[in-house]
C-alpha cells in the first residue's frame, strides 16, 4: 500500500516556469557519411507526454543522446528550461533536471538496488567528502532525508521485496522498473523514457504503463517516451512524432498520426514522403 | 536474532554495524587486537610477531587506498608503490634532521619536525602527485591505464634512486622520521604507571589505532554519495554521467584519497625498521598491495585488512607450515630447474614471490571475492544454521 503521493515526496520534481520545457529547433547530426538526424524540430510543454516512434534505425535514441548531451548536434539549437544546453556536460544537464532510462538496461549491476536509486539523488545530496569521512551531522542528515524520497519511490514500484539485492540478480522486468525508479529518484523536470516496455510480457507491460500514467497524474512532468509498442504510446501519448531515416514524417495527435499514410508506409519500409530539410542547411 | 531485527530509523538501517550482535563481535575483535602484545611479548620471538603486525596494519592502510581506486572505483593502478615512496620521503624529510658533510653543504635535506606535522604532510603531498596523475584517467581504462601507472613506478625507481640529496643514494639510504607525538617517543622502550612496555608493544598500538582511524573513514567514505558515485563509474562510466555524476571530479578524488592513504601507508612504514632504501619502490611492491586488495576481496574495506595481514604474515605462515619445505621438495622434482637452485634451499624471499603469484591466480578462479568473501559465506552459513538457505 502507497501512503504517499509522488508529488508529496518528490517536491522538488517538476518545473514552475513559463514556455515549453524542451525546444528542439531543426538538429542535424551525422557521423561521418551517415546523417543521423536529418532536420529535427519539436517542443514539449509541461505535464506533455510526447512520443517519438519510427522504424528501427529512424534516429529516435539518437535524439535522445543529443538531449541528454552524450552526442552534440553538428548543427540546430537545444534549450531546456529556457536554457541553451548544446554544449553543457552531461552530468550538468542531469542536476539541471533532466532524468532518462535507457533502451538496454544501463544499471550498476554491481550496487544494490537502494544504492541505484540513491545515486539517482546524487545532485540532491549536499555534503563534500570530508564530511562523508567523519559522516558529519550534516551527512547523516542529507542520507536520511533522501533514503525517504528513495522509501517513497520504492513503495510506488513496489520494489520493497528486493530494497537490498543486487541488481545483476534481478529478473529483467525488475531492473526495468528499478531504471525508472532511478530516473525518477532525480526529481526530474523532463523524463526521457527509451523503450519502457521492450521485451516485456504483457502484464508487465500493463504495470509499466500504469506506472507512467501515474507519474504523469501525480507529478505532471514532461515526458518524452520511445517505444515500439504501439498500444502504449496511443493510450499514453499527447502527442506523436513519427521519424524515419532520421527526419520526421509527421506529428500530431496520436490517432491522426497512426492513420497517416507515410507512417504506415515508414513502417511497411515502402516508400513515403517526409519533412524535407528547410533550404538553407546543408542536407 | 541479528538477520531478523527490524531497523525503526534509516540512520539505524545504514550504520556500519547495524545489529548488536556485530557490534559485540566487532568489540571483541578490536579488544582481541588490543590486548594480543600483552601475549605475544611473553614468546620467545614475540619481538619479530609484533612488528610484523604492526606492519601488516601499515600495509592495510595502503591496501584501503588502493582498494578505493581499483575495488571502488575501478580504476586499475600499478602505481602503488610510487605513491608509498612519495609519503615516505615527505615524511623522512621533514621529520628526521638535516645531515650537513665534511665542507658544511647539505647532504641530506631534513627539517626535524614532529609526527603531526609529517603524518599529514607525507599523505597529502601524495594526494598531490594522485590528482597529478588522475588526468591520465581521464582518458584511459583498464589495461592501457594500468600500463601508465606501472610506467610510474619506474620513474619513481629512477628518481629516488638519483635523488641522493633527499634519499640518501642506493646502498646507503637515509634514517626514517621519528615516530613521536609532543616528546614522547613511541620507538624506545618505556614504563606506564609501573608497567614496562617494549618498543615493539607501542609500535604496534599506534599503528593499530592509526589503521582503525584510517579503516572508520574510508568505510564512511564508501558508503556516502562519493562511495556512490565511485562505484558508479566502475559500474557503467557514462550511464554515470547522465545520472548527473561528474566523471572528472570524482576519478579525481578517488585518485586523490587513494594516494593520500598510499602516502600514510609510506610514512609509517619504514618508522618500524628505521630505515629506508631507495630501491624498495619497485613493482614487486606494487604487486604485494595488488596481491593484498585481490586476495582480500575487491570493494571490500574488511577485505583489505585481511588482505594486508595474510600478505605480510605470509612468512610466517610459510614456516609455520613448512611450506618452504614443500615448494622445495616440489621444485627439486622439476627436471632442470631443482639443479639449478642445487642444494641450497630457496631463500624464503623466493618462496614469498612463488606464493604471491600463486596465491593470486588461485583467488582469482576459486573465489573472486577474496578472503572477504569466504567470511560471508562462512557468516551466511552460521546465520541459517542448521537449514541451508
Amino acid at each position: 500500500m502507497r501512503t504517499t503521493l509522488l508529488s508529496e515526496a518528490l517536491p522538488d520534481a517538476g518545473w514552475n516556469g513559463s514556455g515549453p520545457l524542451v525546444e528542439v529547433d531543426d538538429i542535424h547530426l551525422s557521423f561521418e557519411g551517415v546523417k543521423a538526424i536529418d532536420g529535427v524540430s519539436f517542443e514539449v510543454s509541461n505535464h506533455e507526454l510526447f512520443a517519438i516512434i519510427g522504424p528501427n534505425g529512424a534516429g529516435k535514441t539518437s535524439i535522445f543522446n543529443c538531449l541528454s548531451g552524450v552526442y552534440r548536434p553538428q548543427e540546430g539549437s537545444i534549450r531546456f528550461l529556457g536554457n541553451s544546453i548544446i554544449s553543457t556536460k552531461p552530468w550538468k544537464i542531469a542536476a539541471m533536471g533532466m532524468a532518462r532510462t535507457f533502451q538496454n538496461i544501463e544499471l550498476f549491476p554491481n550496487m544494490t538496488v537502494l544504492d541505484n536509486l540513491m545515486l539517482g539523488r546524487h545532485s540532491s545530496l549536499d555534503y563534500g567528502f570530508v564530511s562523508a569521512m567523519v559522516r558529519a551531522g550534516r551527512a547523516e542528515r542529507s542520507e536520511t532525508q533522501n533514503r525517504q524520497i528513495v522509501e517513497a519511490i520504492i513503495q510506488f514500484l513496489e520494489l520493497e521485496p528486493v530494497r537490498k539485492s543486487y541488481v545483476a540478480m534481478l529478473p529483467y522486468g525488475i531492473q526495468k522498473r528499478v531504471e525508472l525508479g532511478r530516473a525518477l529518484a532525480m526529481s526530474p523536470k523532463l523524463l526521457l523514457l527509451d523503450e519502457p516496455a521492450a521485451g516485456m510480457n504483457t502484464e508487465e507491460t500493463e504495470d509499466m504503463a500504469r506506472f507512467i500514467m501515474d507519474i504523469k497524474r501525480e507529478l505532471g512532468i514532461g515526458m518524452i517516451l520511445v517505444e515500439h509498442d504501439m498500444r502504449v504510446v496511443m493510450d499514453l501519448a499527447d502527442t506523436v512524432l513519427a521519424m524515419d531515416f532520421g527526419k520526421p514524417i509527421t506529428i500530431g495527435r496520436p490517432r491522426d498520426v497512426q492513420e497517416n499514410e507515410d507512417v504506415i508506409n515508414a513502417y511497411l519500409g515502402r516508400p513515403h514522403a517526409v519533412v524535407e530539410t528547410q533550404p538553407g542547411g546543408t542536407a | 536474532m541479528s538477520h531478523l531485527s527490524r531497523f525503526t530509523s534509516y540512520k539505524h538501517d545504514s550504520a556500519i554495524l547495524p545489529t548488536t550482535t556485530q557490534r559485540v563481535w566487532f568489540g571483541i575483535l578490536i579488544l582481541t587486537g588490543a590486548l594480543l602484545p600483552l601475549y605475544l611479548v611473553s614468546l620467545i620471538d614475540g619481538r619479530s610477531w609484533l612488528i610484523l603486525f604492526a606492519t601488516a596494519f601499515v600495509a592495510a592502510i595502503g591496501a584501503i587506498g588502493l582498494n578505493i581506486i581499483t575495488g571502488f572505483a575501478g580504476q586499475v593502478s600499478l602505481g602503488q608503490a610510487f605513491f608509498i615512496g612519495v609519503g615516505a620521503y615527505t615524511a623522512t624529510a621533514l621529520g628526521s634532521p638535516a645531515v650537513l658533510g665534511p665542507d658544511g653543504a647539505v647532504e641530506l635535506i631534513g627539517f626535524d619536525l614532529g609526527m603531526v606535522i609529517w603524518l599529514p604532510a607525507a599523505g597529502l603531498v601524495a594526494a598531490l602527485a594522485g590528482v597529478i596523475i588522475a588526468p591520465i584517467a581521464f582518458r584511459l581504462e583498464g589495461l592501457y591505464l594500468a600500463l601508465v601507472t606501472l610506467g610510474l613506478v619506474f620513474v619513481g625507481a629512477h628518481v629516488f634512486r638519483n635523488w641522493t640529496a633527499l634519499t640518501g643514494g642506493v646502498g646507503k639510504g637515509r634514517e626514517a622520521a621519528e615516530l613521536s607525538v609532543l616528546g614522547y617517543r613511541f620507538d624506545l622502550d618505556s614504563q606506564i604507571l609501573g608497567f614496562s612496555i617494549t618498543r615493539e608493544q607501542q609500535i604496534y598500538w599506534v599503528m593499530l589505532v592509526i589503521l582503525i582511524v584510517m579503516a572508520v573513514l574510508a568505510k564512511n567514505l564508501v558508503r556516502s554519495k562519493d562511495g556512490r558515485a565511485f562505484a558508479a563509474i566502475r559500474d557503467r562510466g557514462v550511464a554515470a554521467e547522465l545520472m548527473g555524476v561528474n566523471q572528472t571530479k570524482y576519478k579525481t578524488l578517488a585518485f586523490a584519497i587513494s594516494s593520500f592513504y598510499a602516502g600514510i601507508t609510506g610514512a609509517l612504514l619504514f618508522t618500524v625498521t628505521g630505515f629506508i632504501e631507495p630501491t624498495s619502490f619497485n613493482l614487486l611492491l606494487s604487486i604485494a598491495y595488488i596481491a593484498m586488495v585481490v586476495i582480500g576481496g575487491l570493494a571490500s574495506i574488511a577485505g583489505s585488512i585481511m588482505g594486508a595481514l595474510f600478505i605480510i604474515l605470509l612468512p610466517k605462515l610459510i614456516d609455520l607450515l613448512f611450506l618452504g619445505d614443500v615448494i622445495d621438495a616440489v621444485i627439486g622434482w622439476i627436471p632442470g630447474l631443482g639443479s639449478q637452485t642445487g642444494d641450497a634451499p630457496l631463500t624464503s624471499a623466493q618462496i614469498e614471490r612463488i606464493l604471491f603469484g600463486v596465491l593470486i591466480v588461485v583467488f582469482l578462479i576459486v573465489e573472486p571475492l577474496g578472503l572477504n568473501g569466504i567470511w560471508i559465506r562462512i557468516r551466511n552459513y552460521w546465520k541459517a544454521f542448521p537449514f541451508s538457505y
